[in-house]
């Protein structure tokens, strides 16, 4: 079986529509980062408090927003959060309700204000860690353990933990869920202690303003580095043109992928980072491959202009750039489809980045080559018409 | 040839047991939940995939840079009062930014001589330089104050671990994070109540005895006027815990000596106790010499009141009736159970010698974690499928090659996560997934150059042997781009990220051997099986 067999296309014929394709899509990302949706950093990047609620109902965002402005967390943003059925919700809030004093406050006060009639005396089991359920039994005592009651007791706690989070995804909804797997007395026992409220928090993360600050350098610095690393590769196993061809190709690449997220007004976090940084690395593959064609074919075809070897190689490694590119593809598009919601992010700068990097590697690099050997050509030209210059 | 083959596939073979065993170590047995166990033995996941807190510190190194200075005030008045040189005044003038600036004004120029002996035989770290109008500034030396510095970070962490190891977390991660920052990572998996263990980390556990001066106050005001609006210069005004009987929220005030009688380093132990009513508290020791410290304090104030002070609040206030050598405790209010036993085990660890902020939190509940690995492995197995099914149907018997090849690849992947205790992350199985989409680049690579040689008219041997030497080179450029990238995530990226370019640097690294090696090693055993001039079938 083969997809691409003898090919002849004139790519460099074609680079005027390539460079108006690329350059309608870096000015659009460009425009929209200055104008519309900004860079919309992740809250790694800005700082903030996220807090992640999985609800036993279809929450009521309307009632939810208005409880946080009631509990004075005016700039709450409320967003559903994986699929509507999971009844998951994203609390998002601003760096400002997170004090440099007490970064946890903000989590503290989403968490009180949905925890509502609070029955007196009494523990949210759906909210409660290992060691407030262990106390507990301790004190209780229902299975009337004498010396390991602390062992015991622990291996108890541990199972309602894991019967809650792992079973049934961060939430009970009756006591009757942990039969079977909990020892029965223990059950019995719970609702002296214990209610069961509508909601579980099974995600937090809380970044301060200075950490922000410092990751948003660190990754620009980061993408710097690798830029400057390919380039420095690049320069000395190719000539330094290629070296140069292949950074601003790359560059090309990560603008688009960026400005895409900033279009998409898709959050950019710390593994959207990591996927551009990886990208950086991956799509010189496709350009790194033409350019070993190119080097080759300049060597056997020596009488030919360097556009038609350009065009001659591109057409030869047509079909390893697209396979390769495309299988690389299949898999990062499994990633994005059944990957889940955390990684999401990352997934989608991949698959956008492995489309643009594959286009430029054919669409940008080789035509910077030949514009460059063109310019050269014309300028050793002008020399030969001025009469003294020598090399 | 023959001979030569056959040692390939033994070192193919050693290969794949090595890793093999790096997966899964010797398994209990061969059933399913035996292997399970055995690969969870040696494959350690994130705190991301396990559930846990991750906690970002900031260690306020400035704080130990201060205690050095207002020591070196110390003797700096103590050696000029002692060799009678007069000054008007040795203070910090910016103690929140420069703590290490010392200034030492009116100083006579007949007192510059001993003022530099004393900075060279006692102050060594510090720099002296001459200013207008007898003032002498002094400033530490830049590499001592990064050594202090740096110190105070490790010693933080030191305290840190010996606090979160008698809590019994297990696996904790507890190191230095960032680029020079000061800043300190923890991890602590199956952690799902990070506000405990933050107090206990926080606490700076400063324990100091004073004698009290006067007070309780209601209020800092009411002790103000009652002192004529001016606090006697070597006392200080602290907060404590409210009187009997006083609305809860209203702290008491006491003054209390700027000078401390123990300090936390004089501790020899603490222990969780009950008082006479059976009220928890914590009963300490003291060392020998902090004892005797102690002895002359109470013996000399007999009658007078000390204060028991916990990092700058007033714990606890009693009188002395006779010298007491080496016991002492803290009832701090009404305390639980638990709290007495947390703050004993916080002054048995010691005290950190700078304040800590939190800068990051991230909590990962138990029930995100496992929907992650599902949602992981879903995608890995999908993406892999979809390769490995590709490649059959595109290359036919060399498709199987490939497979072969990134089987090996993968085996290899995990093998060295399991001998180098590499921590698996969500993105780190993205990662792996990525490692197989990339991986595969190179058996296209090369099968194509071969196909391409084919078509030239070569015939399989030589095909193979020319694709292969013609498409190394390529595959150990993209290798290193990619390697490039990799390694830079790795310096500046943490947690999760780190996970990510770990496992994509040792798949891509194994790659190389599988695609190469082992893909000729069957490429030439097939051709070995096949008559002369029979095509190859890819």
């Amino acid at each position: 079986m083969e997809f691409f067999r003898n090919t002849n296309i004139d790519f460099l014929g074609k680079k005027w529509y390539f460079l108006a394709f690329s350059l309608v899509f870096s000015v659009a990302g460009v425009l929209s980062m200055l104008f519309w949706h900004h860079i919309p950093y992740g809250v790694d990047f800005r700082g903030g408090t996220l807090v992640y609620v999985k609800f036993s109902h279809t929450p009521n965002d309307n009632a939810l927003r208005a409880a946080m402005d009631t509990a004075g967390l005016h700039n709450a943003k409320i967003q559903t959060y994986d699929v509507p059925s999971a009844n998951k919700v994203l609390i998002d809030l601003d760096v400002r309700e997170t004090s440099e004093q007490a970064l946890d406050q903000g989590k503290a006060k989403i968490i009180n204000t949905l925890e509502k009639n609070v029955p007196a005396g009494k523990v949210d089991l759906n909210n409660a860690p290992l060691l407030t359920i262990k106390n507990y039994l301790m004190d209780k005592d229902p299975m009337h353990l004498g010396s390991d009651a602390d062992q015991k007791y622990t291996q108890q706690a541990q199972a309602i933990l894991d019967v809650r989070d792992k079973v049934n995804g961060g939430v009970l909804n009756s006591f009757d869920q942990l039969k079977g797997t909990v020892d029965p007395a223990v059950v019995a026992s719970l609702p002296d202690g214990f209610f069961l409220s509508d909601f579980g928090v099974y995600n937090v993360e809380i970044v301060g303003p200075q950490v922000g600050a410092q990751l948003r350098k660190q990754a620009l610095l980061a993408t710097c580095y690798s830029l400057a690393g390919m380039l420095v590769y690049l320069g000395f196993r190719f000539e330094w043109i290629y070296g140069v061809a292949a950074v601003v190709t790359v560059f090309h690449d990560t603008l688009i992928t960026v400005g895409a997220f900033s279009l998409l007004n898709k959050e950019i976090s710390l593994t959207v980072i990591a996927a551009i940084l990886t990208l950086i690395g991956y799509s010189n593959n496709d350009t790194i491959v033409v350019f070993d064609r190119i080097r080759e074919n300049i060597k056997l075809m020596r009488r030919e202009k360097l556009s038609e070897i350009v065009n001659r190689s591109i057409n030869q490694t047509l079909s390893r750039t697209i396979l390769t590119a495309g299988l690389t593809f299949l898999t990062v598009l499994a990633l994005y489809l059944f990957g889940g919601e955390v990684l999401r992010g990352f997934s989608l700068a991949l698959v956008i980045g492995i489309l643009i990097g594959t286009y430029s590697s054919i669409a940008i690099a080789a035509p910077i080559l030949v514009a460059y050997q063109d310019w050269r050509v014309s300028q050793a030209k002008r020399a030969t018409a001025m009469p003294v210059r020598t090399r | 040839m023959q001979k030569n083959l056959f040692w390939r596939m033994i070192v193919i073979i050693a290969t794949l047991l090595v890793f093999l065993f790096g997966i899964f170590g010797v398994p209990q047995g061969l059933s399913g939940t035996a292997l399970r166990d055995a690969i969870a033995n040696r494959i350690h996941l994130g705190l991301d995939l396990r559930g846990g807190t991750h906690l970002i510190l900031q260690v306020q190194v400035n704080d130990a840079v201060n205690v050095d200075a207002q020591n070196a005030i110390e003797v700096l008045k103590e050696q000029l009062n002692k060799n009678k040189v007069a000054f008007s005044d040795i203070s910090q003038p910016d103690p929140q930014n420069n703590p290490d600036r010392i200034v030492i004004k009116g100083l006579p120029p007949d007192g510059r001589k001993t003022l530099m002996d004393v900075a060279s035989e006692r102050l060594s770290e510090y720099n002296v330089s001459s200013g207008a109008e007898n003032m002498y500034t002094l400033t530490m030396k830049p590499q001592n104050l990064t050594e202090l510095k740096n110190r105070a970070v490790t010693q933080a962490i030191e305290t840190i671990r010996n606090r979160i190891d008698q809590l019994g977390v297990s696996e904790p991660t507890i190191q230095e994070h960032g680029l020079g920052q000061y800043q300190i990572l923890v991890q602590l998996p199956g952690v799902d109540d990070p506000g405990r263990v933050k107090d206990i980390m926080q606490s700076t556990a400063m324990l100091e005895i004073k004698q009290v001066m006067g007070g309780p106050y209601s209020s800092e005001q009411q002790a103000l006027q009652e002192k004529g609006g001016v606090l006697p210069p070597d006392a200080i005004l602290l907060p404590g815990h409210p009187t009997p009987g006083a609305p809860p929220d209203q702290q008491a005030w006491y003054l209390v000596s700027r000078a401390s009688a123990v300090r936390g380093k004089d501790l020899r132990d603490a222990q969780p106790s009950t008082d006479e009513n059976g009220q928890p508290d914590v009963q300490f020791t003291l060392t020998g010499e902090g004892g005797q410290r102690f002895y002359n304090f109470t013996s000399a104030h007999v009658g007078d009141s000390l204060a028991v002070i916990l990092d700058n609040k007033v714990q606890e206030v009693a009188n002395i009736h006779e010298a007491i050598r080496d016991q002492g405790r803290i009832s701090g209010g009404s305390m639980t159970q638990q709290q007495a036993k947390d703050l004993s085990m916080i002054l048995r660890s010691g005290a950190l010698p700078a304040g800590i902020k939190y800068l990051e939190e991230r909590t990962v509940g138990p029930s995100l974690g496992t929907d992650s690995i599902r949602h992981g492995v879903t995608a890995a197995v999908i993406g892999m499928l979809a390769v490995l099914v590709f490649m059959l149907i595109y290359y036919r018997a060399a498709g199987v090659n490939a497979d072969v090849a990134l089987l090996l690849n993968l085996i290899i992947l995990l093998g060295f996560m399991g001998y180098f205790e590499a921590v698996l992350t969500l993105p780190g199985i993205a990662g792996v997934i990525l490692t197989v989409g990339m991986g595969v680049d190179s058996n296209v690579l090369i099968f194509e150059r071969i196909r391409e040689e084919v078509r030239n008219g070569k015939t399989p041997p030589s095909a193979v042997d020319q694709g292969f030497s013609h498409a190394w080179i390529t595959i150990v450029d993209t290798h290193v781009t990619t390697i490039v990238s990799a390694a830079i995530l790795f310096i500046f990226g943490t947690g999760p990220v780190k996970g990510f370019a770990v496992t994509l640097t040792f798949g891509l690294l194994a790659n190389l051997f599988t695609a190469v090696f082992v893909s000729r090693a069957i490429f030439d055993w097939v051709l070995s099986r096949k008559g002369r001039g029979e095509a190859l079938s890819i």
